[in-house]
């Protein structure tokens, strides 16, 4: 079994993520405050805490759709913490309740961080390197809140294109074997392949089909 | 206003719940090598999804070709270049929203 860092190394390691996750932050806050008023879009970046499912249904929501269509449009994007999960599993310790709360500190950028490529993750790392970005998330929000109506709107900044170098950096920082280049260019393939056809969320969750290359023994 | 906290309300229990059934189900377990493989390709897989998803997502369903892509092509630059990651962000945000002035 392998050792697990300590939280203060996983807050160390995230530290490269508090800007640009602070300025996603920020294009949340400026984006939601028209359709959902003040509180509601802070509360949502403290208790559901997915920048892309918050995004989701925050779209929905602008563009006239009611609950049920925000709903299922964040859920969609939700559902890859399903597999995620389920591939951390293993390697936390404790009740269930314990791995559970461990549970809730998944995403992308920790997971990232945290997995060792053989299979295990380093729980220390998950929960430091996700302790970053939540303070950095949950600021960045109440300040496009407040500062909404002078920053403007944030695509006329490319701040959208922050998630696209975001997981761009974090791809290549993966794409260490040849199975994991694989990897990559398999579930980049099958969510292209889906976009037209499916509803959001669902390519990016088929795409993680494309870790079966790991079942092919040698490469 | 109240339809924003019902969204809020389910997103976050839904969210929880996601995250938490692959720990509680699997916590603690050993697997073998060829499950382990394939776990360990599963944060590759989806940060390949997600990049193309960022950069021609239109939203809804479908494809949309926009300055995003530009972005792409200069954070690509930028890893290249080896800049910090803050560095690659802001060069892809800056050149998106200058392709969308021209």
């Amino acid at each position: 079994m392998h050792e697990h860092s300590n939280v203060s190394a996983g807050a160390r390691a995230g530290l490269p993520l508090l800007l640009p996750t602070l300025a996603l932050g920020i294009s949340f806050g400026v984006l939601a405050r028209p359709v959902m008023g003040p509180v509601a879009p802070i509360a949502m970046s403290i208790l559901v805490f997915s920048g892309a499912a918050q995004f989701a249904a925050l779209s929905v929501l602008a563009a006239g759709g009611g609950a049920v269509a925000a709903i299922t449009a964040g859920m969609l994007l939700n559902a890859r913490w399903l597999p995620m999960g389920f591939a951390i599993g293993p390697s936390l310790r404790g009740g269930p309740l314990a791995r559970a709360a461990q549970g809730l500190t998944i995403v992308d950028a920790s997971f990232v961080i945290a997995s060792r490529g053989d299979g295990s993750f380093d729980r220390g790392l998950l929960m430091g390197a996700t302790a970053v970005q939540a303070v950095a998330w949950v600021s960045g929000t109440v300040v496009g809140v407040l500062a909404g109506p002078v920053l403007g709107d944030p695509s006329s900044l490319g701040l959208d294109a922050i998630f696209v170098a975001f997981y761009l950096a974090l791809l290549l920082e993966e794409a260490h074997s040849r199975r994991a280049i694989a990897a990559g260019l398999g579930g980049a393939a099958i969510a292209f392949a889906l976009m037209p056809f499916t509803p959001p969320g669902v390519p990016i969750v088929a795409a993680s089909l494309a870790a079966l290359v790991g079942l092919r023994s040698n490469a | 206003m109240t339809t924003a906290w019902i969204v809020v309300a389910v997103l976050f229990v839904g969210t929880a719940f996601m995250r938490a059934v692959g720990p509680v189900a699997f916590g603690g377990r050993s697997i073998s090598g060829r499950g382990s493989a394939v776990v360990g390709l599963v944060a590759p897989a989806l940060l390949g999804a997600l990049v193309v998803y960022e950069t021609v997502s239109a939203g809804d369903r479908g494809v949309a070709l926009d300055a995003r892509l530009v972005g792409l092509a200069a954070a690509l630059v930028a890893l290249a270049l080896r800049l910090p990651l803050i560095a690659v962000v802001l060069v892809a945000a800056a050149a998106t929203a200058l392709t969308r002035l021209v």
